[in-house]
């Protein structure tokens, strides 16, 4: 299960500059703990203490907000597309 | 984007994040680099007095010295927003059982609602930041007013809008030029979009986006000048419409800022915030007691507060709470009738948006929530020529006459 990672500019030094990354997995959760494995303390940015995502954080899988599907255990088909964006905009 | 030792953002000294407290350097940052939580402007306030500020321009410039803008930003070409009308309305106060009622009237501004204040500040803070081009994601308002401040300062403006929106507020961003995009999705998707290329586009201000710390500022002065029109007084209730919630809590942020300067009595007052009820995730998380807001996929005739997901919900839940007051929301029926009311009693034709503030006031007053003998201020944030179609239905002629005096007399009219 590949997909693509659209990252933040604020996350942007975890992933030497990169704007998209490819990851693994078949959840979301599996892909941020891919995330993880390439891309050393990214995880934490993305969760909080207590493994949720944070709340400040939006992720997309597709056009999905994941808050509407499955959290963090939404499934993440090969190809899609995951974007991980700062909630605090707009208004 | 880098700062140059030219850079003037007035009194701004930092950026803190709201949530974890994480301080960093003034610059194009919006979120928190720890937390993702939202960057707060911090200020090293000096010299500012009631005096200082009668002194100055007649719009938010005034305000000058308690904003993130260089000293000299009232020479630049802007739109020169602000200082509305404080509408004493005590017709209005009369129908709903009132003592004391104003309408602060925003849509007196250049383009017709309160965006050109906030907007105005993220120009004068994004030519200091060096960014080319302003653009934002918006549900209308906002669209005019950075197309027309674009115009205004002569620069690029790009502008994008869910595809669905009202006519007149396609026509009335148009109408000023710049690039100008409509997109097939609800609000929540264009910000979305909005904050992709903002991550693409270095020199692209998208207002309410990656300047949206400075943006915000702007909404300080509708508190400021409220204060300062009351006669340096803050009231004791006030009503404000919540779409991302950003106007309610820097309204509150004003008020406490003119407590700490001395320029007001320390008095308590109390906010209240006003959703529709098709979109409605801050009343939502109020009255189940809960301090995150879960968002919802808007449907309301109030498109100008259509987020679903608003940036700054569980602020409005903060203040709401600490001010001893309520979020509540009102269906699209009493959103219209509260747009009738406002203008059959006071003359002011405002927008959904203020439909929706309306209605609220009346049903807190209902529900005896809001005090009806204290007084309070109402937020009037928009024009109603901008949605004329919430009313368009149900307002019509008297009467259609042929030029006669017995066609008048006929009518049953005098």
């Amino acid at each position: 299960m590949s997909v693509s990672v659209r990252i933040p500019t604020i996350l942007r030094t975890y992933t030497g500059g990169e704007s998209e990354v490819k990851a693994e997995g078949a959840s979301l959760r599996a892909v941020v703990a891919d995330l993880e494995a390439s891309y050393a303390g990214i995880s934490a940015r993305i969760l909080d203490d207590a493994g949720k995502i944070r709340r400040f954080v939006n992720v997309y899988v597709g056009d999905e907000d994941v808050r509407f599907a499955d959290g963090l255990d939404t499934a993440t088909p090969d190809g899609a597309q995951i974007s991980i964006i700062p909630a605090v905009a707009g208004g | 984007m880098a700062l140059t030792p030219a850079t003037d953002l007035g009194p701004a000294t930092a950026l803190v994040c709201r949530e974890c407290g994480t301080t960093r350097d003034l610059g194009p940052f919006y979120a928190c680099e720890e937390c993702f939580g939202p960057l707060e402007i911090a200020y090293d306030f000096q010299g500012v007095t009631r005096e200082s500020i009668a002194s100055g321009p007649r719009n938010i410039w005034r305000y000058r010295g308690l904003l993130p803008v260089p000293a000299n930003v009232a020479d630049t070409p802007n739109t020169e927003p602000g200082l509305t009308r404080l509408v004493r309305a005590d017709n209005l106060a009369e129908s709903l059982g009132l003592q004391s009622l104003w309408v602060k009237d925003d849509s007196g501004n250049p383009t017709h609602s309160f965006k050109d204040r906030v907007v105005a500040v993220a120009l004068a803070a994004a030519r200091e930041l060096g960014f080319k081009v302003l653009a934002c994601p918006s549900t209308g308002n906002l669209a005019n007013a950075v197309a027309a401040a674009a115009a205004r300062a002569g620069i690029r403006s790009a502008v994008f809008v869910p595809s669905d929106l009202e006519a007149q507020k396609i026509i009335t961003t148009a109408v000023y030029g710049g690039t100008f995009v409509t997109v097939d999705g609800n609000y929540d998707d264009v910000n979305r979009l909005a904050s992709e290329i903002a991550g693409e586009q270095d020199d692209w201000a998208f207002v309410n986006v990656n300047v949206r710390p400075y943006y915000a500022e702007g909404s300080k002065t509708l508190g400021y000048e409220i204060a300062e029109q009351l006669g340096w007084r803050l009231p004791d209730q006030i009503v404000v419409p919540v779409a991302s919630g950003s106007q309610l809590t820097k309204i509150d942020k004003a008020f406490q800022e003119l407590i700490k300067l001395g320029l007001v009595e320390d008095r308590p007052y109390r906010v209240f915030g006003a959703q529709a009820a098709g979109c409605d995730p801050v009343a939502a998380a109020f009255k189940a007691g809960h301090d995150v807001v879960r968002p919802v996929k808007p449907d309301t005739i109030a498109k100008s507060l259509a987020i679903g997901n608003p940036a700054d919900g569980p602020y409005v839940l903060d203040v709401a709470r600490r001010t001893g007051g309520a979020v509540e929301d009102v269906t699209d029926a009493e959103v219209v009738e509260g747009i009738r009311l406002l203008a059959r009693t006071e003359g002011i034709f405002g927008e959904t948006a203020g439909g929706v503030t309306v209605a609220t006031l009346r049903k807190l007053i209902d529900a005896g929530t809001l005090d009806p003998a204290a007084e309070t201020v109402i937020i009037n944030s928009g024009d109603g020529l901008k949605t004329l179609d919430a009313v368009a239905p149900v307002v019509a002629p008297s009467a259609n006459i042929a030029p006669s005096l017995e066609a008048f007399r006929a009518a049953g009219l005098a």
